[in-house]
């Protein structure tokens, strides 16, 4: 240590500003020569940040997809191939999937959790005339406002998320003349969920005690839950977000608070993490692994034999958008897109691994299938580390259409840009 | 809002302070004595909790907070010897580079391991529950976790200010050549300095595993507000550091409470900018001249 040390304080600074770019910085990609024999499939999605643990269920889920799909013939007899890239942010998702489509020339692009940054690939996607299934952003503007003519949706929006698990609370007589404190994610997806759930709760006549937006960085929720003491709502509403809802149960659990849990936007990833005893309340999930249909049961199974742990419901999502696109691609003997999205928008029907098969709705691009509401098993009820719910039926029921827990071609407008 | 939450709030805000404290007085240690700007401290932090998770199984909640600061801190002393004793006299942007790869390396190490999912643990069961001070109920085990943190600040303290340890440490923050020169190598107290920063961001993740998500890059989530307490602190003070700490902690729980939560963490960087214009070394910020 001498004088020929330079660091200084302007540096120390310059480093600080220095991390938050860096951290969006990551390893480019392996350039893999062009082949006429094989079908690209590009996939995207949060690997790291707080969606990060939900992304790489989704990785897992896709490689599972594909190796399966290449076992039965491929598509088209041709084998795919996969690129798996980390979406980071918005920005360097909408770079990524112009690389993929441009330089690797692939058929789709599958994936995705954050909504902002779905939104981003889409532009990218409709642009350059290539599909893109949307296998986790739920934001309802998503389907609305910013609806795209090459987007398409396996992932529920916030409207059936809030409509499923709401049944559950008008059931429960947590809704009319209620009061709710909801704590929300502070991105597209919680503020989107939020207008979602205000509408709900208006159209059913509660009222909000106090909501919050909470910071996407944010990991202690102590200052909010003193607020949620004091005020003593009927139920408190999370549309939080990854580890945020993680940090948020063990808390909750820590400080002792007895109110009612219900939750709009739910990963069974983060019930896990929060663990038997800090998991309370009840969620609105696009499927779990729990599930007593045949193709599921295959499907748990499958997953649990390669790597050692049941699938979570955003494993589901990218593993069977990749199913319906692999089936779509054999049966019509042709990967470009505008002939698959034509396909979707008559209505094709797709086995989803649920009791009711599912299709895309034409007007918005969202697929139409059935949900459930899980709810946390009391501790001394709970036989595993992953069996710690229990689920309602399918939500609509076997004599509702699919579409009743959708938005209304009112309540979110669709146009697609032409 | 009613008086009685606002207390609340500060309380809770100076409470929430003490644990950025035990990531940035290793952090700030570190810096001030061997020039290096640890990037990978927060990955220290995360080994920590992910070795709780190990240990505990076999040696309880107790037995995981008495090893895993231990484990963590010896880690520390082999980087030391190996990696950061080499960029003591280079050029600080190598030994930034050395630790922003550092802190990658570990975090994939991590989801190497124990798998990207988080991973569940609880508070043990005989720390759980709320405790009762006149009507302000809090989480006992956050209770126990203030009580652990101050007496780690305050043990700091004693060995850096009353033990010739201590004395030799500061003297080398202020002037090395000067501490050489008088025949004292540094290189022994470099090591010690970096088990003592590095076990104390270990300690953190033990401490902070029952409550926080824990997963491999939550180190990331710990370590851009601490790098802001120690700004704020300004270098080589230690009150500095406690007082920026219980200051950013105050801040961020207070924008909760008066109901401007989503520009809470916007505030500890305002606060940060607000500190720099007028104290460009920070609040208690010395002097020191191969910095400046």
């Amino acid at each position: 240590m001498s004088n020929t040390n330079q660091f200084t304080r302007r540096s120390l600074l310059k480093t600080a500003g220095g991390l938050a770019l860096a951290s969006g910085l990551s390893a480019p990609s392996i350039l893999s020569a062009q082949t006429s024999d094989v079908i690209r499939i590009g996939h995207l999605t949060p690997r790291t940040g707080f969606l990060g643990p939900l992304g790489e269920y989704g990785v897992m889920a896709i490689d599972l997809a594909v190796e399966e799909i290449n076992a039965a013939g491929g598509m088209m007899g041709r084998k795919v191939e996969l690129l798996k890239e980390d979406s980071i942010n918005p920005q360097t998702a909408s770079t990524k999937a112009e690389r993929m489509i441009e330089r690797d020339k692939v058929a789709c692009i599958i994936g995705e959790i954050s909504s902002a940054s779905c939104l981003t690939i889409a532009q990218v996607a409709t642009r350059n005339k290539t599909l893109f299934i949307n296998t986790g952003g739920n934001s309802d503007a998503l389907r609305g406002k910013d609806c795209q003519r090459y987007m398409f949706h396996v992932e529920s929006q916030n409207s059936m998320y809030v409509k499923t698990v709401g049944r559950s609370f008008l059931r429960d007589g947590l809704v009319k003349g209620k009061k709710w404190y909801s704590l929300t994610a502070d991105y597209a997806f919680g503020h989107d969920l939020l207008n979602v759930s205000k509408r709900f709760m208006q159209a059913n006549g509660g009222n909000f005690a106090g909501d919050d937006l909470v910071p996407t960085d944010a990991t202690d929720f102590s200052a909010y839950l003193l607020k949620i003491r004091e005020a003593k709502p009927d139920l408190v509403v999370i549309n939080l977000a990854g580890n945020q809802i993680t940090n948020f149960l063990k808390q909750y659990a820590e400080f002792g608070l007895t109110f009612p849990v219900g939750g709009f936007g739910f990963d069974t990833a983060l019930a896990w993490a929060a663990g038997k005893g800090n998991f309370v309340g009840t969620w609105p999930v696009v499927w779990h692994h729990l599930l007593d249909t045949p193709g599921s049961k295959a499907f748990v199974a499958a997953f649990t034999k390669k790597y050692n742990k049941p699938p979570e419901n955003q494993a589901w999502g990218d593993y069977i958008a990749t199913k319906i696109v692999a089936q779509s691609i054999n049966e019509l003997k042709s990967a470009e897109s505008p002939k698959i999205i034509e396909h979707f928008e008559k209505g094709a029907k797709f086995d989803l691994l649920k009791t009711r098969p599912g299709y895309f709705r034409a007007s918005d691009h969202q697929l139409m299938h059935e949900m459930y509401a899980v709810t946390a098993l009391p501790a001394d009820k709970i036989k595993n580390q992953w069996d710690i719910f229990s689920s309602s039926p399918a939500v609509p029921g076997p004599d509702e259409p699919l579409e009743v827990i959708a938005s209304t071609a009112e309540e979110n407008v669709c146009k697609f840009p032409s | 809002m009613s008086a009685m939450l606002l207390t609340q709030q500060i309380l809770n805000g100076l409470l929430d302070g003490v644990y950025y404290l035990l990531i940035a007085l290793g952090l700030s240690l570190i810096f001030s004595l061997g020039g290096i700007v640890n990037l990978a401290h927060g990955a220290f932090y995360a080994i920590g909790a992910y070795l709780t998770l190990v240990i505990s199984p076999h040696l309880g909640f107790g037995g995981a907070f008495v090893v895993a600061p231990v484990v963590v801190a010896l880690f520390g002393v082999v980087i030391e010897r190996t990696l950061f004793r080499r960029f003591y006299r280079s050029d600080p942007i190598l030994s930034l580079l050395l630790t922003f790869g550092l802190a990658m390396v570990a975090e994939q190490a991590l989801r190497m391991i124990f798998g990207a999912p988080p991973l569940s643990y609880s508070i043990p069961p005989g720390l759980r529950g709320q405790v009762a001070i006149g009507s302000f109920i809090y989480s006992f085990y956050r209770v126990v976790l203030l009580g652990i943190a101050v007496a780690c600040v305050l043990g700091l303290w004693v060995l850096l200010q009353k033990t010739s340890f201590g004395r030799v440490v500061r003297a080398g923050v202020q002037n090395p050549d000067m501490v050489s020169a008088l025949g004292i190598s540094l290189q022994p107290y470099m090591s010690v300095v970096a088990a003592l920063g590095i076990g104390l961001a270990g300690l953190a993740g033990v401490l902070l595993a029952p409550i926080y998500s824990i997963h491999p890059a939550m180190g990331q989530e710990i370590i851009t507000p601490a790098f802001v307490v120690v700004v704020i602190g300004g270098l080589g003070s230690f009150w500095g550091v406690v007082l920026a700490a219980l200051l950013v902690g105050l801040v961020k729980g207070v924008m909760v409470g008066i109901g401007y939560s989503a520009a809470s963490t916007a505030a500890i960087y305002l606060l940060m900018l607000l500190v720099l214009l007028f104290r460009p070394r920070g609040l208690f910020g010395e002097r020191i001249m191969r910095f400046e």
